[in-house]
């Protein structure tokens, strides 16, 4: 088992997972998607710089081999921005069920809400 | 370096400065707060048109960030296009923002204006940078704006439609990402510029991720240019929003077109491989169906803000038959109508809310309402939006359907797209005055606001048309700027040693 097998299909699971919970109807599930493929795309990124191991990422003379530092800002540039969306996605989701008194991405009420007991005010 | 050297920076710094300031003005002192928007929106104006007077004569003016070299650093690149796109930028800003301000819109939520300014922030970064990641991020900038804005004035209808499209948004930032991993493995290198050297140097065996970067970005670009099958979160997204916002947000998908322009000559250009123009051959059946759903949207909505959101697919649409043609000529032209369906949409939805602040329970729904105030000049404020939107003589519309289809005969399967076009301006056409008659000429039930309703909310609309007006009147002007804009995108080479420095080939 090699590394990179092991953070390939880390990737491929949360993006898979992601997906599925993406077309899901009801905003909760569809935020831990959003989120998952967020994880899927950070790893991915980082894998960009090529994956080392035990290297340092800063120029010295004396080594020789390094690992890539810029996918490492470029990650902690996603990192920040998806987690400033995701808040922003979950509070704008529990308006929206507080306002229109249904979690379901398009707004609809179905059948099942009844079984839900209290719908928020 | 001389002060002029800056300029190239103050198109995003004013409205990042001024953000902050509106925020801190608007509670107590809201004349000052009023008074540094519509500031920053004017030297915003002023700037965009002293790029467009230096980009005038093929000048490509670099500035690099922290006066780090490219391509290590960020660089701004101001072109002739950025200037074209700036300058539309600003004063559709100023349009809206007027509009908002007559309207009292501003002031039925919190914090309007510092959202506005950094709206105008995203969209003028996006324009500016020669840095992919960096357009991520002023994507990302002007995204999260944009979210506030569409949810200004609060309500359930909005709410809903916000969910749907902070979701598919997010989603497309995620697809941007992969496609800038995907480039950065290949090539080392996210800075424009370079990326078009360096794909020329990848490996044979590297080539389909190549093209499969290609086309996941030329993907997100479409989400946001909202092309068809990825536009089902615009018609809900604009109908709602305010109709000042929706105005401004004429511009947004146009900023989806804007990086396909951009980015397609530039990186994914003839020595790309087996990526060069990899999205070609999908973009021009897209741009067909987009201008053929928008137009049809347009035939059967049934109100005028909703009709104005398919007018918007609609002219994407339209826009893109000639883009996806990747010659200079079409290019030229697509600019050109670019500017001009930016604000003949912005017109419409302003139109719109002028007819719904007039009928008040009709609101501006297609259907026969009460007799309500300055019902002629109104409608002939409608009719003037429409024949801008739809392309009829004398205003721009016109002139930018006359030059994409004289240009795209020059491709082999230009039919298709002549009888698209026609086809979609005849819709179009019967679609307006359909409900133009309904809302117009046809008095119905219901209570009209009484008849003293001040008229200073015509202005913004009216200035609007002047703009088309004006457009047309330099039609000469505009076009050969156009095409220079596009002969200059074209021309990897130029940009590539204007960047990089002339040690670069």
């Amino acid at each position: 088992m090699t590394y990179e097998f092991l953070v390939a299909s880390a990737i491929g699971v949360l993006v898979a997972g992601g997906i599925f919970l993406l077309l899901r109807a009801r905003t909760f599930q569809v935020v831990l998607g959003l989120t998952l493929l967020s994880y899927a795309v950070n790893l991915f990124l980082f894998a960009s710089g090529r994956l080392v191991l035990n290297r340092p990422p800063i120029w010295d003379k004396t080594v020789t081999e390094y690992t890539d530092p810029l996918p490492q800002a470029l990650v902690l540039t996603a990192i920040v921005i998806t987690f400033g969306m995701t808040a922003f996605v979950v509070i704008l989701a529990l308006r929206s069920f507080l306002e229109t008194g249904s979690d379901h991405v398009d707004g609809d009420k179905v059948p099942s809400d009844e079984n839900d007991g209290e719908k928020g005010a | 370096m001389s002060w002029l050297a800056h300029l190239p920076i103050l198109p995003v710094a004013i409205p990042a400065l001024a953000a902050p300031l509106t925020l801190l003005l608007m509670r107590r002192y809201p004349g000052a707060g009023l008074a540094v928007a519509f500031a920053s929106c004017a030297a915003m104006l002023a700037c965009a048109l002293a790029l467009l007077a230096g980009a005038a004569d093929g000048s490509i003016t670099v500035y690099a960030l922290g006066d780090w070299p490219a391509p290590f650093g960020i660089v701004l690149v101001a072109d002739r296009q950025a200037a074209i796109m700036l300058t539309l930028a600003a004063s559709l800003a100023l349009i809206a923002l007027l509009h908002a301000v007559i309207t009292g819109i501003d002031r039925k939520g919190w914090h309007f204006h510092p959202l506005f300014q950094f709206q105008l922030m995203g969209l003028n970064g996006a324009f500016l940078t020669g840095d992919l990641f960096n357009l991520f991020v002023f994507f990302e900038v002007l995204l999260i704006a944009s979210y506030g804005l569409l949810l200004h004035g609060q309500g359930p209808a909005r709410l809903k439609a916000g969910v749907q499209y902070v979701v598919v948004n997010l989603v497309g930032s995620s697809l941007f990402l992969i496609a800038l991993g995907l480039l950065y493995a290949l090539t080392g290198t996210l800075n424009m510029a370079d990326l078009g050297v360096r794909v020329a140097q990848i490996a044979p065996e590297d080539q389909g991720l190549l093209r499969i970067a290609a086309l996941l970005l030329a993907s997100v670009f479409a989400i946001k240019a909202a092309v068809v099958p990825l536009h089902l979160w615009l018609p809900r997204t604009y109908d709602v929003a305010t109709p000042a916002v929706a105005g401004l947000f004429a511009i947004m998908t146009k900023v989806g077109v804007y990086s396909l322009i951009r980015v397609v000559p530039q990186v994914f250009g003839h020595d790309a491989g087996a990526a060069a123009w990899a999205p070609a051959p999908f973009l021009m059946p897209a741009a067909l169906v987009t201008a053929a759903v928008g137009f049809a949207g347009v035939f059967t909505a049934r109100s005028l803000s909703e009709q104005a959101s398919y007018a918007i697919i609609g002219s994407t649409g339209t826009l893109l038959i000639a883009v996806a043609g990747w010659q200079e000529a079409m290019l030229g032209a697509a600019l050109y109508y670019l500017v001009h369906s930016t604000i003949a949409g912005a017109s419409l939805f302003l139109v719109a809310d002028v007819v719904a602040r007039r009928r008040a329970s009709a609101t501006d729904n297609c259907s026969p309402g009460p007799d309500f105030a300055d019902r002629q000049q109104v409608g002939l404020l409608f009719m003037a939006t429409a024949i801008a939107t739809t392309g009829l003589p004398p205003l721009s519309g016109f002139i930018g359907k006359l030059l994409i289809l004289k240009s795209v005969t020059a491709l082999p399967d230009w039919g298709w797209a002549w009888g698209v076009i026609l086809a979609t301006t005849l819709f179009g056409v019967i679609g307006f005055a359909r409900a133009g008659s309904m809302v117009f000429w046809k008095v119905g039930e219901g209570e009209a606001v009484p008849a003293s309703a001040p008229r200073a909310d015509m202005i913004a609309p009216a200035i609007a048309l002047a703009l088309l007006a004006a457009l047309s009147a330099g039609a000469g002007m505009a076009t050969a700027y156009a095409d220079a804009a596009a002969a200059q995108v074209l021309d990897r080479e130029t940009t590539a040693r204007a960047v990089l420095g002339d040690g670069q080939p």
